[in-house]
């Protein structure tokens, strides 16, 4: 990879700063890692990504924020590979904000788009080769040998011809002295000890025992917490605010005015949250009183009656629905949703005159670092922000707005002192940035042997990425890709096809959320293919064998998935099948859900899913990764959406917004495919069969089809 | 003044009675390993022992455990030696991590009350305790793990 050859000279000059006790060293969140508090003084930091104390401690600095999926674990893991180091001796600890960290790819400092993996693959091991060249060449230099006749295994340079070794703790001081060599060579995948393999996660044990820091657990000394009135419609404003009730209340400090609301300042939550109760705020609510789901509905059903902006074209579906005598037409719908991490929304500030540190569970380190300095008047150097852990990220922490970071340093200006946001629950599902609503209409025709001949697909809904950075590369001719995403790139062989896109403009706001464009997409395309095979009265797996005969990896996850969930087999009494392939962020998913419905409850009892992510580095983290996938995709397919009336969301906390349970969790079977493909990404990639393979089941059950999320046998038709 | 007793230690603090537990345990104890998830007892990532019962902390009072025993997470074992975390370490269990305090928290009642628990019972005990990122299946085989832990004194 380019990017990361481009590195090595930044890398060198980065050395100079570590060693010198600068940057690298500076950084430290105390709870992180108990290795990288043993490598506080790192004798060895041949690069931006790895130091190596003379107790042999190995610390990988990790640019890529963990939020379950086990980055922290992954990319140390590509490092150690190269540098052959001891996996017992290795630790993380996650990268400070620096130009050095951005991704290879996007350019910023950010983890999303399940690129975390492929994109550090090279980068990760180059560094661990580049560290283990230079303990070679000290090792071969104190032997006063030929580097080439030196060897390395488990944390130690070896050799051979003498017997003599070395561990990679007595060797740090004297590689620190070395340059780093301009190129190194990387290992045959068939020598791999670590890549590949289900090596037990670094981050478990200080997860069990309360020790992990997510951003909501930072405590600094004087810290004040706050807690913020948000106005319930969107793009309203504070007219009036009677804080005399709230200024009475024990331990309340101060009720200041920022751009977001109105935010109480005081010496812990709860007293924070009692006197933000306590508030009697007069809202000037605007135009958004006025919006409700009913209303979006029938602008949007309106809508995808028009032609729209052509995101995909080829031959004449138009011309070809119109002389065909075997028809279906369909409305679908997705509705808005929150990401509803487990850990709400916080961010901690502490602002000086010439300096600002933040603390936060951030996804999208550059931007939101800008932000801070901007709001607070400072440049982007003197804004440090420390990545904690994360509960849970799904998009939320990846804001081009970076509200809750901006919003945190309004608050620390009026405070005075540390301070800490927190947001409650209810404050996350109602301030924003949801997955945006849509609606598809599709109309489709089959020829006298089944086979369909024609597809026309219009989606109408929300740009995520209008607006923002991202408008530039990713919204092309007014068709925002992450709207048209897993529609436009449809791969069954259909030789007249149309996609359109409708891209509204509503004063939600709206966000990426995991699986993106594919979160609904998949629903759609999949569910209306398996319409098009009942028009046809051909069985779903048979019928998509056929339109995939040109795409061998979409075909290898649906033969895989097929064959472990027994397809055609007979079932248990009053179970059915329904199955969903899928193509996102370069990996390929099929599933099958086993389905019951009795008295319109729905049961999913069993799911198997196939993955094809190409070459793989931890299939522990997948198979992890694969079940996430399901709870997630379950949670939207059941239970998730969020409604409007007068302007305000009717759901509020997990009593009117249902998380999936353990009593309903589906025995989980997954299955990798073991190839040498490019590999591609695996925190996403789980979600999007979920719902059309649960909706696919329920027609297998019931004859009625799904076309409304999230599924309601009331709504089937 | 409250006077609690907090994994064994006692102490007593002045704060408003009405406090909810989880507040008292975090901001003015310390002990943040117990989390806050939604604050209406619907997600169970605040859950703690009083007297040995599981009990979402964010909606009982800081009154309610006066004079009572209470075990926070960080008071399970000091060590990581409870056949629980034996268990969640060995199956790999969390991967944001955030629920996990409640989950084993959970999990410590319904094992103390049945020792060698079926599938329903970890139904019954677990529903309460919402884990977003989907380690159910992971947790529910981490149980069973830690029920043979236990049996075979293999702490």
């Amino acid at each position: 990879m380019s990017a990361a050859t481009s590195l090595e000279r930044r890398d060198f000059l980065r050395l100079t700063v570590a060693a010198g006790g600068g940057l690298l060293i500076g950084f430290y969140l105390p709870g992180v890692s108990k290795l990288a508090q043993a490598a506080e003084n790192p004798a060895f930091a041949p690069n931006a990504f790895v130091r190596i104390a003379t107790d042999g401690h190995i610390t990988v600095i990790v640019n890529h924020s963990e939020m379950g999926q086990g980055v922290y674990t992954s990319l140390p893991m590509l490092l150690a590979e190269e540098l052959d180091a001891d996996w017992s001796k290795v630790g993380y600890e996650p990268a400070p904000v620096d130009p050095v960290y951005n991704h290879p790819v996007y350019g910023i400092q950010m983890t999303g788009g399940s690129t975390s993996v492929w994109s550090s693959f090279e980068q990760f091991r180059k560094a661990g080769a580049t560290a283990r060249a230079m303990l070679v060449a000290a090792a071969a230099q104190q032997w006063n040998v030929e580097a080439a006749s030196c060897s390395t295994s488990n944390g130690k340079v070896l050799h051979q011809a003498s017997g003599r070794s070395l561990t990679y703790g007595e060797l740090a001081e004297r590689a620190a002295k070395l340059t780093p060599p301009a190129q190194v060579a990387l290992k045959d995948p068939k020598d791999f000890k670590l890549i590949g393999k289900p090596i037990k996660r670094l981050d478990t044990a200080e997860k069990l025992n309360g020790k992990a820091i997510f951003g909501i657990d930072v405590t600094l000394p004087g810290m004040l917490t706050a807690v913020v009135a948000r106005p319930l419609v969107f793009g309203a404003k504070v007219r009036q605010v009677d804080s005399r009730a709230a200024l009475a209340l024990p331990g309340v400090k101060k009720v200041v005015n920022i751009p977001s609301g109105v935010a109480v300042i005081a010496d812990s939550f709860w007293q924070a949250k009692k006197g933000r109760d306590a508030l009697q705020i007069e809202w000037d609510e605007g135009a958004m009183a006025a919006f409700s789901s009913a209303s979006k509905r029938e602008q949007y059903r309106a809508l995808s009656k028009t032609t729209g902006l052509v995101a995909r074209k080829q031959g004449d579906a138009e011309g070809t629905l119109s002389q065909s005598a075997r028809v279906i037409e369909a409305e679908y719908e997705a509705p808005y949703l929150s990401h509803a991490m487990m850990e709400p929304l916080n961010c901690v500030v502490d602002l000086k005159d010439h300096h600002c540190e933040v603390w936060t569970g951030s996804q999208f380190q550059t931007g939101d670092r800008a932000t801070a300095a901007a709001v607070a008047g400072l440049k982007p150097q003197q804004v440090q922000l420390h990545t904690t852990l994360l509960g849970g990220g799904f998009g939320r922490r990846a804001n081009p707005a970076s509200d809750f970071v901006s919003e945190a340093v309004h608050v620390a200006k009026a405070a005075k002192a540390p301070v800490k946001v927190i947001w409650t629950r209810e404050d996350d599902m109602h301030g924003g940035y949801y997955r945006p609503a849509y609606l598809h209409s599709l109309k489709g025709a089959v020829d006298a042997s089944g086979n369909p001949v024609a597809w026309r697909h219009r989606i109408v809904g929300q740009s995520i990425l209008a607006g923002t950075p991202f408008e530039k590369f990713a919204v092309k001719g007014g068709v925002d890709s992450t709207s048209v995403e897993g529609a436009a790139d449809l791969p069954y062989a259909i030789p007249n096809l149309l996609v359109e896109s409708h891209t509204t403009t509503v004063g939600v706001p709206v966000l990426w959320w995991r699986s993106v464009g594919h979160s609904h997409t998949a629903f759609v395309t999949e569910c209306f293919l398996d319409e098009l095979a009942a028009l046809a009265q051909q069985d779903p797996l048979q019928y998509r064998r056929r339109l995939l005969a040109n795409h061998p990896r979409h075909l290898g996850v649906l033969e895989l998935a097929a064959a472990k969930a027994g397809w055609g087999t007979s079932l248990p009494q009053g179970r059915y099948r329904g199955l969903a392939v899928h193509e996102s962020f370069g990996s390929y998913s099929a599933q099958v859900a086993e389905v019951s419905v009795n008295e319109g409850r729905i049961r999913v009892h069993r799911f198997v899913c196939a993955i094809d992510c190409g070459v793989y580095v931890n299939p522990g983290i997948i198979e992890a990764q694969a079940h996430s996938g399901v709870i997630f995709g379950m949670q939207a397919a059941l239970y998730g959406e969020l409604t409007f009336s007068s302007g305000r969301i009717n759901e509020s906390n997990f009593h009117d917004y249902p998380m999936v349970r353990m009593n309903e969790c589906p025995e989980i079977e997954v299955h990798i495919v073991k190839n040498t493909e490019r590999s591609g990404g695996i925190g996403e990639p789980g979600v999007p069969c979920v719902a059309p393979a649960i909706a696919n089941a329920i027609f297998a059950a019931t004859g009625k089809r799904i076309r409304k999320l999230p599924i309601r046998i009331s709504e089937a038709v | 003044m409250i006077a609690l007793k907090i994994n064994g230690k006692p102490l007593s603090l002045d704060v408003d009675p009405t406090t909810p537990l989880l507040w008292v345990l975090r901001d003015n104890l310390g002990l943040t390993g117990t989390k806050f998830g939604c604050g209406i007892a619907q997600c169970g990532a605040c859950t703690v022992h009083i007297d040995g019962q599981a009990v979402r902390s964010c909606v009982a009072s800081v009154a309610r455990a006066a004079g009572r025993e209470v075990t926070t997470i960080e008071g399970l074992s000091s060590d990581l030696h409870h056949p629980l975390q034996q268990a969640w370490l060995e199956i790999d269990v969390p991967q944001c991590g955030y629920c996990q305090s409640g989950q084993i928290m959970s999990a410590a009642v319904l094992l103390r009350e049945r020792p060698q628990p079926t599938d329903d019972d970890i139904d019954q005990a677990m529903t309460g305790n919402v884990c977003r990122c989907g380690t159910y299946p992971r947790i529910r085989q981490a149980i069973h793990r830690a029920a043979e832990l236990a049996k075979g004194g293999t702490r």
